[in-house]
């Protein structure tokens, strides 16, 4: 008979037993309702806007059919092998490659780490600077993935607020000073500067400068998440906070998750020297290597030459669905909504009356068949629950449209019986505040992203 | 040896929950020799019964699906006997709001709450009798849906402010809400098999400020004690009120029946009755039947052997 330990007949007391031996770390990880809400999103006739996910039917099945069989042919054995832990040079020349078409010319493979996935960068840097208690400085809100984390590593997460120029730099400057005084010492500052997942906004120029001068001012590392970039839609390429930098202080990501295939898990990190070392033993003990197959993969497809014209089509498509949920919201989501309007990446972040509270919205939203990701997931603090993250890069045009009104019906259903509960004419005047005082008139019609409450420092100066 | 179907799973929003409390079922009943189908309740479920042709059903499914009654009235309609409670009952725990009229009734003390659908809001002006609720139960002021578990959607409210954002949360889950007097104090659970009622269990979270749906299910964010910190005399006034309600109810094989403490009073209060309560690792029944020395196994075998018992007339 068959023992299966982890569901095996455990009596309370032995369940005690196994929770006296869980870490600190693991305690301290947080599961949550949202989690078993977003559970019920991945049900087939779900509509979901939660995912984060790219349209892998973009990619040829015939490409990969190719490029793989090439793989077969030409490096079967080193395919099947272990590579070197800082990744096979091969991909390490695509990345340099790859890097310069975002204005980062002067990378060289060797200054190359190559990881599983972009996610396994914030691991790895978390691993090699976070002590429990270290303070990390995120945007608010931030990357949902990344809060477990953090978690996982006892950090104490800042968040800084962001407005449509991305995170407030005055803000973080502010909060610097404030933890200096305090005595406590930030590690890094985690920022996803263009297309933010989940904002949706792009830091501006000044700002991504002021933020690189400020890591150089105070020696501080910044990790800058950057999976998004060269899905842009419209509108000019910024350089990137590593390109300004120069690498001193700057620990870029990247990945091909989004530019080829999420599936493979193949993302990269280039770090200054010393901390290049750490992030290195530190993969040896997470995983010793990549995978040779995605790597080699990887590095086949790009000699193709066939990129280019592939994020080409990624682009036409996300596109297109971002026109498609721009003007649905537009036409669904009524007056009392606000919502960022990306130049590029998968995500926007849309912010509701605060009387609504989006995971209970969710809930309401399931029996619809509609999901999206409730904004409280980007925060550590309790903030965003009148938020919500919307995906447009894994959905057909079709669903896009029809998720929305969905969810807007659900969202004028909840209005409109706050307007009978409070006898209001049906919460316009409960719309969310106007956008920060110093946006540019152009970038107006932007929300503000949430704040602490009480928190009504500085507007307007950046 | 029998062919047992163990339903789990379903849309509810508690499939996460219920699908950890078929898989341990299904666990203990192949541990007990048994022949094991799990069945991911969807649209094909009584096709897939009518296939299988189980000997009996164990019901592990949660939320509006497995509780409301409608699984069970299938089951008798199929002639497959199953674990737990009847559709009457099954019907009457559910609602909350009909079962707390029921228990008021019948003088079982819950705390005074007042229920509302949405189109009494909506087309009879009900949010003109909130100041007068609102007095007479004062703050704070837990606010719930009538129908659902695992303490989805239940706020509670400070100020008159926060009322109504508290009911548009609750209407998310149910087009019938209630509010309810909040009592301060012990969170306690009744399990009972058979009609006898197991050691009471206190939940006692770690660290919030109200025992929510991700406490009640992750290990090392509550501290369960069992039996719970009550003299002999409240102790043995929880059983006999939660059999009080077991019987008012009419359930059979097994039920949790969550209470309240008042910390100031000492007064006992039933909030509501449980028809399939949790069998997870963190679930307070299992835990209850383990103090009494019956451990998971046993226990599954107990409702086995309950739901093919002969249902007397």
């Amino acid at each position: 008979m068959s023992s299966r330990p982890p569901t095996g007949s455990r009596s309370a007391r032995d369940l005690e037993r196994y929770a006296a031996l869980f870490s600190a770390r693991a305690t301290s990880t947080r599961s949550s309702a949202m989690r078993d809400l977003m559970a019920l999103t991945a049900q087939p006739q779900v509509i979901s806007l939660a995912g984060g996910l790219p349209d892998m039917s973009v990619f040829p099945a015939e490409v990969l059919a190719k490029v793989t069989s090439q793989v077969a042919a030409e490096a079967s054995a080193r395919a099947l092998q272990y590579g070197p832990t800082e990744g096979l040079d091969d991909v390490r020349e695509a990345i340099a490659h790859v890097m310069a078409a975002e204005g980062m010319t002067n990378v060289e493979a060797d200054d190359i780490l190559v990881t599983t996935g972009g996610q396994q960068v914030i691991d790895l840097v978390c691993r090699t600077l976070v002590d429990p208690g270290d303070v990390i400085i995120a945007e608010a809100p931030t990357y949902p993935g990344a809060v477990p984390c953090f978690g996982s590593f006892e950090a104490d997460v800042v968040q800084i607020a962001m407005d449509a120029d991305g995170m407030r730099v005055d803000e973080l400057e502010e909060t610097l000073d404030r933890l200096e005084r305090e005595g406590r010492r930030p590690k890094f500052i985690y920022t996803i500067p263009t297309f933010h997942n989940p904002g949706g906004v792009t830091m501006s120029l000044p700002r991504r400068k002021r933020l690189v001068e400020v890591a150089r001012e105070r020696e501080l590392l910044v990790l800058e998440d950057n999976p998004y970039g060269l899905l842009r839609y419209e509108g000019d390429p910024l350089p990137t906070l590593y390109s300004l930098d120069g690498g001193a202080f700057v620990i870029y990501l990247g990945t091909f998750s989004k530019i080829l295939s999420a599936g493979i898990r193949v993302g990269w990190a280039v770090a200054p020297g010393p901390v290049y070392q750490k992030l290195n033993i530190g993969k040896q003990a997470a995983d010793l290597c990549s995978s040779s197959l995605s790597q080699l993969f990887v590095a086949t497809y790009f000699r193709s030459g066939l990129w280019a014209e592939q994020l080409t089509r990624f682009k036409e498509v996300y596109r297109r669905r971002r026109d498609v949920m721009l003007d649905a919201l537009a036409e669904f989501f009524g007056p009392e909504a606000a919502w960022t309007r990306p130049e590029g990446g998968l995500f926007l972040w849309a912010t509701l009356p605060d009387y609504i509270d989006t995971t209970d919205l969710l809930a309401r939203a399931l029996e619809d068949d509609v999901a999206f990701v409730p904004g409280r997931a980007a925060y550590l603090d309790g903030r965003g629950g009148s938020s919500m993250r919307l995906n447009f890069s894994g959905v057909t045009e079709d669903d896009i449209r029809e998720g929305v009104r969905r969810i807007g019906k659900v969202v004028r259903e909840q209005v409109e019986l706050y307007g009978t509960l409070t006898g209001s004419a049906g919460g316009a005047a409960q719309a969310p505040p106007a956008p920060a005082a110093g946006s540019e008139g152009a970038l107006a019609d932007v929300v503000p992203l949430p704040r602490r409450a009480g928190d009504d420092r500085a507007r307007g100066s950046r | 040896m029998s062919r047992i179907a163990v339903l789990k799973g379903g849309r509810s929003l508690e499939r996460h929950v219920s699908l950890r409390s078929g898989q341990r079922v299904e666990d203990a009943l192949r541990r007990l020799g048994h022949e094991v189908t799990g069945i991911d309740v969807g649209t094909n479920l009584v096709g897939r019964l009518q296939e299988l042709r189980p000997d009996l059903a164990f019901i592990a499914l949660h939320g509006r699906e497995g509780e409301d009654g409608t699984v069970q009235e299938l089951l008798e309609l199929l002639g497959v006997p199953y674990t737990g409670s009847g559709p009457s009952a099954c019907a009457q725990c559910w609602d909350k709001v009909l079962a707390k009229h029921l228990m008021r009734d019948r003088g079982i003390p819950t705390p005074d709450f007042y229920a509302f659908s949405e189109a009494a809001f909506k087309d009879l002006g009900a949010a003109e009798a909130l100041p007068a609720i609102e007095e007479r139960l004062a703050f704070p002021i837990v606010v719930k849906p009538a129908r659902g578990g695992s303490a989805l959607g239940v706020k509670f409210a400070s100020t008159a402010a926060q009322v109504p954002g508290a009911l548009i949360a609750a209407f998310s889950y149910d087009r019938k809400v209630l509010l309810e007097r909040h009592v301060a104090g012990h969170d306690l659970a009744v399990s009972i098999v058979d009609g006898r009622a197991l050691p009471v269990v206190e939940a006692v979270p770690n660290d919030e400020a109200f025992y929510d749906f991700e406490a009640r299910y992750e290990i090392g964010r509550t501290t369960f004690v069992c039996p719970a910190r009550l003299s002999d005399e409240d102790a043995a006034r929880a059983q006999q009120l939660a059999l009080d309600a077991w019987s008012l109810f009419g359930c059979r094989g097994f039920a949790r029946v969550d209470l309240m403490r008042d910390a100031q009073t000492g007064e006992l209060t039933v909030l509501e009755v449980n028809a399939v309560p949790g069998l997870t690792d963190t679930s307070l029944l299992p835990q209850a039947a383990d103090e009494a020395g019956l451990g998971f196994d046993d226990l599954v075998a107990r409702l086995v052997e309950l739901a093919s018992a002969p249902t007397p007339a």
